[in-house]
């Protein structure tokens, strides 16, 4: 026993700290191994012991094993165990091997929820702090939900330092628990203003890391953004600001039209070249969306493209590189633009740096045009040459494929050329892209017939070369093109020249040591070639001849029978037997040539890559339904596939040259002649084709300088491209000279009549001809092919999940889980959220559903699925409706609150925009009815109509309410209600008076800003056929509540109404109210006085009317969180009072609507059928409700500071409900 | 978002690991090779950007490094974060080093790799840039340090239990016990008993 003691204590002496561990393994490098196995176990013995400090130590060198890769998740109980330690010390290290090794798989995380809430909870910040920084990096789905409603409160924490943290770490909460995003949200919103710039950062940050997924939902946020960005200093959060703006351009131009000043600004201005580079890049996004049709934007593309140069030419190679990669963003919509830097791009290929080159090669990609296609890739194919190690190498070998290649080959002008550069390319050794180069050679050989005769052979000339590049027989090696060549030669063996040479070369038994599949292709397509020399030689009388080649097929067609790869033995046995018949047909002297020919009759066309999935499944077919019973022996049918041949043929036939007229051709056949004159590879039988060259009379043209000697020897009779190159500039010059004679032409004629501008060097892409009519077989698809491609979309993005609508109103089942006790019911499982959610996520095609029903049924027309399905519209149209009104205003940075906050200078503000907007609306409703109306009656027309307005003017009054300030939810309207069941339509305008000239109707908000004035909103509608003019507002003032007057005028004054109103038109207009007391409802006397002119002359009338004050319009609707409700309630300085209402048949949703709706209060928290309810009057008093809903009545008990008010607000309840 | 940071020296050795999306040990040593491959063949005269390929699953990321004398650090960051930035993030990050070890060295961040995985951690979390004002890291970081003081460390008790041992002029301690069977192993201790 005391020895026990004794050794632990001395264990506790020579523990090994993390030092004396990092010294130990630095001391060991010879069997380190060993050494850390041995320390692995005395970390275990130490993690055995009581003593916490200990563990820690234990742990905290496991942390640093961790980092050499030795795997510690057997210690993870031993982790907890050290993060739930009392010390910071300690805690510290523990939550720090958390964050390394814990992750989703962990099982013992689930322990962790408690001790994590415990230190989340902590009074001393850094306990907090800490366990936010480990919660970062292993937040399971279950902690997150767990522990949102905790990290949510931390975002309000008093010190700085947590809530930037809590809202860092509320992004990685989305992202394992997608519903807590709308609960969080607003929460999230408000930190953007928070008073600290650090948690300003750390929300622009979340919400940017969002947006960036979704970008559509963020929309709406984009003013309160764009005020940042014009008032922050703070370059890490302008960084993120301007990167988010660039996601969200491309889904609203207005948003870019509004940037590009602001952002040109700091391009000007910044010293930070962080920042001008993201600048540079938004406006670039901005322009891109804004490509169409925006020609006063070239400034801004110069600009860019000039400040881009600029880093490009720097010296810091950071700077270039990035240059470079925002060039190519604007070369996509602008490639005019960085065409004139070319040099500067082409300079970049040199660079030493090879991310800087290959910038520069994805750059040259999108730089090329028919002008310059030869060129540049001359160019590249120099640095093909001159390219050290063969991942470059290969990168611009693929390059240059691409780059020919793009868009159906819209560059190429003469395919001559290009089959010589593929040629060239097989010259380069140790090249992975072999299959590259055959799949080009194939493409161009199938699909350009004019080159056929060209590319066969330049084919047979590499089967004949094939010792060259067999040599190298790895897969994808450059052994590939022979796949190619010996295809094409066998296809279109018709073009031939010596099939006889190329088939001997086909038959060498070197080409046994090719891969498998190039082999079989050999065999397939020397049957092809035997087939049209047998052709050839019985049409000639040649017998003998003939039967040699049999014979020589007979010889060598063994060696392929041996072959180990099947597919190969398979075709060679096949053929050796095919060939051993015709042997003995021909020693009969029977003619075979036709029937062997037969076997390869058709022509094989391209295919679209997506064809097949393209070929829409014909009506009535059932493809899983059996076609007969299914037979107990099954018998495979015969297909024909003849008829797809001669099915493919007729189609092709529909791909008839166009008619070319005789001067055309003429010209044509002239400028091919000369060409094939110079072109040496149409005379095969010339030894040398470079001296050849040199003999043709076209060889003064070309100057000597020009002839690049630092091109490497070629392969004897390979083709070389840098030829093409001139002939293509001599035909050019010649085409050139034409034209300039034609012109010229038509300038004599012209002279005199028109002045015309010389443009002789302005030669634009369209005027190069192509060197051969070309006629690119486009790939097939089949008719009626289905035109989406639905495939694209990625079901596994995780980010798909926070694809979330944000700006609609909390249901009151949105809430974040907080922990409770277990025997509260409301507990959900979370396999129940689950299905929440998806519902949720259905909700926009349900939507779409209705719109397209709605579109089918236009002619039945039932008005309340009419009705419903508006209702839906509009939702949506709100949404966008803030983000609209600051769209449409003058680019000033914060432009709408302050017309309504400041009151005082005119009782009556109407924006103007709006009154635009309206207008603009209602053309649109017009717009809107004549496309629907057609088949409907006038009278119903002009009951849609009124009822379209009306619901413009609620569109209109929260838009106007959520102008009072941006914390305030988008509306009450749906406040409390699930969205998937359908509301009535409600507004809250009351009528005010009525007479057969204009009808009043008006409704009263609350003002935030003051606590004592609140805004009527009154709608003048003009009902008769006159012109309404000079309309004058008043009221009799009471002692409580006085109309807000402009300074200098009486009491007794009215206020002008600040329009005039056509016939059938109406416009809202508002006024101020001062208030002293808002406990009673209150009613005011007034009158509106207005000239009627029509053309009988004019006349002045007066309507009278009562504005009644009820106390709800004093109330605002404030969203409150469940605990702070609580605490109210708990606060106990409130007054009671209930009331019940029997004989309620509406729902109980239908009538928290109305609550919502018309009394202003929202929903804090609802369970099954009763719920708790939240407002706030202007003046600062709390009202709570408790809704309870029974059998047939509605009881809602009422808490408040204020026993009076709470009492009139009940009365007025009782009223709206017992409507119901 | 950030997706790992890496320090590693001239010869590939791991200084600092940060990954925040979890991999299995073995893949992040491969992905440490790797970049350090990717990282080694680059002059230091050229840019600081690397394009990563699919080396960590996506090809949206791209390395962003700086190499200062024996140590490359390395930024594994995707499209959101700005390049500039980043690069300026890591200068604070090795000059905040600099300040809290005073002349930061190789041999500061071998031996107290959890003091600079605490540092990082005042600037980084969860992939997410946190801080980037040094004067504000360093504050955090010594006030966590003078909070750890106050409870006297983790070293405390081991060392004091040393340094006791020392005073009593124990005859030199081998280094390398083997805990398991102390008896044997270590004649000496019968004096100290």
């Amino acid at each position: 026993m005391a020895l026990k003691m004794v050794k632990g204590s001395i264990d506790r002496m020579f523990d090994k700290n993390l030092q004396d561990l990092v010294r130990g393994i630095r001391n060991h490098k010879e069997d380190e191994a060993k050494y850390i196995s041995q320390c692995i176990d005395e970390i275990k013995q130490e993690l055995k012991q009581d003593n916490i400090a200990v563990k820690a130590n234990a742990v905290c060198k496991l942390t640093y094993l961790q980092m050499l890769g030795y795997d510690i998740s057997w210690a993870a109980f031993n982790i907890i165990e050290v993060m739930s330690a009392s010390k910071f010390t300690f805690k510290r290290i523990g939550y720090l091997a958390a964050s390394q090794c814990f992750h989703e798989g962990t099982d013992v995380i689930m322990l962790t929820t408690n001790q994590i809430r415990k230190d989340l909870s902590s009074p001393n910040q850094y306990d907090t702090g800490v366990a936010l920084t480990g919660l970062s990096c292993f937040v399971t789905p279950d902690l997150a939900r767990d522990l949102a409603n905790d990290i949510m409160t931390l975002m309000s924490h008093t010190k700085p330092y947590i809530r930037k943290k809590a809202v860092l770490i509320m992004y990685k909460v989305f992202l394992k628990y997608p519903e807590s995003l709308r609960p969080a949200f607003p929460r999230l919103k408000e930190k953007l203003e928070d008073p600290d710039p650090g948690v300003q950062s750390a929300a622009v940050n979340v919400i940017c890391e969002l947006a960036r997924r979704n970008p559509k939902n963020y929309l709406s946020l984009a003013p309160l953004f764009f005020k940042l960005m014009t008032s922050s200093t703070n370059n890490w959060v302008l960084i993120k600001i301007i990167k988010l703006f660039g996601a969200l351009t491309p889904l609203e131009p207005r948003l870019g039209k509004k940037l590009i000043e602001p952002l040109t600004n700091l391009i000007h201005s910044t010293s930070a070249m962080s920042l001008l580079y993201e600048c540079v890049n938004t406006v670039i996004a901005v322009l891109i969306s804004l490509s169409s049709g925006m020609p006063n934007h070239s400034a801004s593309i110069q600009l860019c493209v000039q400040k881009l140069r600029i880093l490009i030419e720097d010296s810091d190679q950071n700077l270039k590189y990035l240059g470079l990669l925002a060039m190519s963003k604007i070369l996509k919509t602008h490639p005019k633009s960085v065409q004139s830097h070319k040099d500067l791009i082409l300079q970049c290929l040199d660079d030493k740096d090879e991310s800087i080159r290959l910038r520069a090669l994805d750059l040259l990609y999108g730089m090329v045009s028919k002008k310059n296609l030869m060129e540049i890739v001359k160019k590249l194919m120099i640095h093909v040459d001159k390219a050290e190690g063969t991942t470059y190498r290969d990168e611009l070998l693929t390059k240059i494929i691409d780059i020919c290649s793009q868009s159906n080959y819209q560059y190429i002008t003469n395919f001559e050329w290009y089959i010589s550069i593929l040629v060239e390319l097989t010259r380069l050794e140790g090249t992975r892209h072999g299959h590259l180069i055959a799949a080009q050679m194939l493409d161009v050989a199938i699909r350009v017939k004019a080159i056929r005769k060209f590319a066969v052979s330049q084919m047979a000339m590499l089967l004949d070369n094939a010792h060259l590049l067999a040599s190298n027989t790895q897969r994808n090696g450059i052994c590939e093109v022979l796949y190619a060549a010996a295809w094409i030669c066998g296809e279109f063996s018709e073009h031939l020249e010596e099939a006889n040479q190329t088939l001997e070369a086909m038959l060498r038994p070197k080409v046994t040591t090719l891969p498998g599949h190039i082999q079989a292709v050999y065999v397939q397509n020397m049957v092809k070639l035997y087939a049209s020399i047998l052709q050839q030689k019985e049409q000639a009388g040649d017998k003998e001849a003939a039967q040699e080649i049999t014979q020589l097929m007979i010889e060598r067609l063994p060696q392929f029978v041996q072959s180990a790869d099947l597919e190969v033995q398979e075709r060679a046995s096949c053929i050796l037997q095919l060939i051993k018949y015709i042997q003995k047909l021909q020693a009969k002297e029977v003619p075979v040539a036709e029937e062997v020919i037969a076997l390869f009759a058709g022509e094989l066309n391209p295919v679209a890559p997506k064809a097949q999935k393209k070929v829409p499944v014909p009506e009535g077919l059932d493809l899983d339904a059996w076609i007969n019973e299914p037979p107990s022996d099954s018998e495979s049918e015969d297909e024909k596939p003849k008829t797809i041949f001669h099915e493919e043929e007729q189609r092709h036939s529909r791909h008839r040259q166009p008619e070319i007229d005789e001067e055309e051709l003429a010209r044509r056949r002239e400028a091919r002649k000369q060409e094939q004159a110079n072109n040496p590879f149409y005379i095969k039988s010339s030894p040398s084709p470079q001296k050849r060259y040199q003999d043709t009379p076209g060889v003064e043209h070309i100057p000597v300088v020009q002839i690049d000697l630092s091109v490497p020897l070629k392969v004897p009779g390979m083709p070389m491209s840098d030829q093409y190159v001139k002939l293509e500039e001599e035909r050019r010059h010649k085409q050139k000279l034409e034209k300039d004679k034609k012109k010229k032409k038509q300038k004599k004629e012209k002279r005199g009549k028109h002045h015309r501008h010389n443009s002789l060097h302005t030669e634009s892409e369209e005027d190069i001809a192509p060197a051969h009519h070309v006629d690119i077989i486009t790939e097939e698809m089949p008719e009626n092919a289905l035109p989406s491609d639905e495939d694209d979309k990625d079901p596994n993005d995780p980010y798909r999940a926070l694809d979330i609508d944000l700006d609609k109103p909390l249901a009151d089942s949105e809430k974040l889980p907080v922990q409770r006790h277990r025997n509260v019911e409301t507990l959900k499982s979370p396999d129940s959220e689950a299905a929440l959610v998806e519902k949720k996520s259905k909700k926009p095609k349900k939507k779409e559903k209705k719109h397209k029903e709605k579109e089918r049924d236009k002619g039945k027309k039932k008005e309340k699925e009419k009705k419903v399905v508006e209702e839906e519209e509009e939702e949506e149209e709100k949404k966008g409706e803030d983000l609209d009104f600051w769209l449409s205003t003058a680019p000033a940075p914060a432009p709408a609150p302050q017309a309504q906050s400041e009151p005082a200078l005119g009782a009556a503000v109407v924006a103007e925009p709006q009154e635009v907007k309206k207008e603009e609306r209602e053309e649109r409703d017009d717009e809107e009815e004549e496309d629907e109306g057609k088949k409907s009656s006038k009278h119903k027309k002009k009951k849609h109509k009124k009822e379209k307005e009306e619901k413009s003017k609620d569109k209109k009054k929260s838009k106007k309410k959520s102008h009072h300030s941006e914390e305030e939810p988008p509306e009450s309207v749906q406040n409390g209600t699930l969205e998937d069941e359908p509301l009535p339509p409600m507004s809250s305008y009351r009528l005010l008076a009525e007479n057969p000239f204009i009808k009043m109707t008006y409704d009263i908000q609350g003002n935030l800003q003051n606590d004592s004035q609140v805004t009527v909103s009154v709608i003048f509608e003009n009902k008769s056929t006159s012109f309404l003019k000079s309309m004058e507002l008043n009221v009799l003032d009471s002692l409580n509540t006085k109309m807000l007057r402009p300074e200098g005028s009486s009491v007794h004054d009215g206020i002008p109404v600040p329009f005039q109103l056509p016939p059938g038109i109406s416009n809202e207009a508002q006024f101020v109210f001062t208030l002293q007391s808002i406990i009673m409802a209150q009613k005011l006397k007034g009158t509106l006085s207005f000239i009627v002119k029509n053309d009988e002359g004019s006349t002045h009338e007066k309507l009278d009317f009562k504005l009644h004050f009820s106390c709800a319009s004093y109330l605002i609707t404030t969203p409150c969180y469940s605990d702070a409700f609580a605490k109210l309630l708990e606060s106990g300085d409130l007054h009671m009072s209930s009331i019940k209402v029997d004989g309620i048949s509406i729902s109980f949703q239908h009538l928290l609507a109305k609550i919502c709706f018309h009394h202003h209060f929202s929903v804090v928290e609802r369970v099954d059928s009763c719920a708790s309810m939240y407002s706030r009057s202007i003046q600062g008093h709390h009202v709570c409700l408790l809704v309870k809903k029974g059998e047939n009545s509605v009881s809602i008990d009422g808490k408040c500071n204020d026993s009076t008010l709470l009492s009139n607000l009940l009365d007025e309840m009782k009223e709206t409900l017992s409507k119901c | 978002m950030i997706n790992a940071i890496l320090v590693f020296n001239n010869h590939g050795k791991p200084r600092l690991v940060r990954f925040y999306q979890h991999l299995a040990e073995e893949a992040q040593q491969q992905i440490i090779r790797d970049t350090f491959h990717l990282v080694l063949k680059r002059d230091d005269h050229i840019c600081n950007f690397l394009e990563c390929g699919s080396l960590f699953g996506g090809s949206d990321y791209k390395l962003i490094y700086r190499h200062y004398a024996t140590l490359y650090f390395v930024f594994c960051v995707d499209s959101s974060e700005s390049e500039l930035g980043i690069l300026d993030l890591i200068q604070v990050f090795v000059e905040t080093l600099d300040k809290c070890f005073e002349n930061v060295c190789e041999l500061d961040l071998i031996f107290h790799m959890d003091k600079v995985h605490h540092i990082l951690q005042e600037m980084v979390i969860g992939g997410m840039v946190l801080e980037t004002n040094m004067n504000e890291i360093v504050a955090q970081v010594e006030a966590q340090g003078k909070l750890e003081k106050a409870e006297g460390g983790l070293s405390a008790a081991p060392s004091r239990a040393v340094s006791a041992v020392k005073n009593i002029n124990l005859p030199e301690i081998p280094r390398n016990i083997n805990i398991g069977d102390i008896n044997i192993k270590v004649p000496n201790l019968s004096q100290f008993m």
